[in-house]
């Protein structure tokens, strides 16, 4: 089971600096450029057709961040179903790989799935990309089935006041996800098993620690350069 | 707040959000996080590397029947999740809850120390320790790792000084003796995987009463 890397691997690198990338994207504040009004559910504009608008170039968000975003504001069910269709199929992947069996697979599936249409109020598209906050929805699942207890969980941030959308963060997100996902795309099969492994809670955290080929660490550096969105976030929170 | 320096080591936090982190780690992880804007982002990395995984992964097609199941559920009345409690400025939300949104007992543990167990079990303990200005906390090694985290005043030992919300990491190697700060009691939360084991003043012999 151990898979020795190099650290300079090139691939592994570029795990590395997107993740880094994708860290600075979650703590960093930037000049609003486009705060996004978001319209009530019945109001005719798409949250793409704002975005043109706004920014006056054709970038959108994701099909699955539209499609969390009409599930959350507007309870939009077509939109819940083509969630299901993009995440269910991958999410059994995942736990069959993980030692599910195919019952115990479904059961998981439908809690997961459930969870995100009742808990769509609590997603942040600025915060977190889809993927990952179903991910965590998923894991945290796995953990109550397996060992039947409610894992301890840092204070939820409170959602911000304000229905306005700050896109560029949104996209900015989007934009560093896309480039980790080509990066995991480019790992060869022993390195991405070695990164699925590690995620999906069948190494130890010394494990982890010690295969020096993870996309972890040398995200320090940089870190200190825009807190104040978090900070501001989390005044009055603790 | 803005000047924790002892951080999450990346391979705790990859651990914790895959869920493979024993549970008195796991709630030095979240009790930490709670109070850290940093290691939050650095969590909100970790996610999403695993979000980017769940999407990598190869889709096995399934059940109409199961697809049905959950349109057809949508609908239905459910329990929200019990509300989990706030933190206050000295107990982060995952520590108050853990108490059961009440104040510690402490029990003594000797001159200038005392001690509160929040959890004990095969995955090893969680205990909030106190301790008064410029007492120790009993000299232990470690039987594995030890997570120690300041929630109130200051201690200081071989490898530096830790202040509210700093995180010290001890493994085997470490053989330390953290002495609190002059002026408030040094509170801390305190995890370990193995028994801790005081070498002063606590005769060996009443460990197992004292659950240390
Ligand atoms: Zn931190």
């Amino acid at each position: 089971m151990k898979v020795t890397e190099s650290i300079c691997d090139p691939q592994l690198d570029a795990v590395r600096k997107t993740c880094m990338m994708v860290k600075e994207r979650h703590i960093s504040q930037r000049a609003v450029t486009a705060r996004l009004k978001r319209t009530p559910p019945s109001g005719g504009k798409t949250i793409l057709e704002r975005m043109s608008v706004t920014l006056g170039q054709a970038t959108s968000f994701s099909e699955q961040t539209e499609w969390m975003l009409k599930v959350r504001d507007a309870r939009d069910r077509t939109a819940f179903a083509s969630l299901f269709d993009h995440f269910a199929p991958r999410l059994r992947g995942m736990l069959m790989k993980n030692g599910f069996g195919a019952a115990q697979a479904d059961d998981v599936i439908q809690d997961v799935m459930l969870s995100v249409w009742r808990k769509a109020s609590s997603f942040n598209p600025e915060r977190a990309e889809v993927s990952g906050w179903i991910f965590q929805i998923a894991r945290n699942r796995q953990i109550d089935v397996i060992r039947k207890e409610r894992r301890p969980m840092p204070e939820d941030l409170a959602m911000p006041e304000s229905t306005d959308i700050d896109g560029e963060q949104v996209l900015g997100i989007e934009q560093e996800v896309q480039k980790l996902r080509s990066a995991i795309a480019r790992l060869t099969p022993d390195q991405r098993d070695l990164v699925q492994k590690a995620y999906l809670g069948e190494l130890t955290h010394s494990e982890i620690q010690a295969e020096t080929g993870l996309p972890l660490g040398t995200i320090k550096s940089r870190i200190r350069l825009g807190l104040e969105r978090l900070r501001f976030e989390m005044k009055g929170e603790r | 707040m803005t000047d924790i320096a002892h951080h999450i080591p990346d391979a705790l936090l990859a651990s914790y959000v895959a869920g493979s982190l024993a549970r008195p780690f796991a709630m030095v992880v979240a009790a930490h996080v709670s109070i850290c804007e940093e290691c939050r982002a650095n969590l909100a990395a970790h996610e999403t590397v695993g979000g980017a995984l769940l999407h990598d992964f190869e889709p096995i097609s399934v059940s109409d029947d199961l697809r049905d199941r959950v349109l057809g559920h949508l609908d239905d009345p459910f329990l929200a999740e019990p509300a989990r409690p706030h933190g206050n400025p000295t107990y982060p939300a995952p520590v108050v809850e853990a108490l059961g949104d009440k104040p510690p007992r402490w029990r003594s543990l000797g001159p200038g120390a005392k001690q509160c167990i929040l959890e004990a079990g095969k995955a090893g303990s969680v205990r909030l320790l106190h301790i008064a200005p410029g007492f120790a906390v009993p000299d232990h090694t470690h039987g594995g790792l030890e997570l120690t985290l300041v929630l109130q005043g200051a201690f200081t030992d071989e490898t530096g000084r830790f202040g509210r919300g700093d995180l010290e990491v001890a493994d085997d190697d470490l053989e330390h003796t953290p002495i609190a700060e002059q002026g408030m009691p040094c509170i801390c939360l305190a995890a370990t995987d193995a028994p801790l084991k005081f070498s002063s003043f606590m005769p060996r012999l009443l460990q197992p009463l004292f659950q240390i």
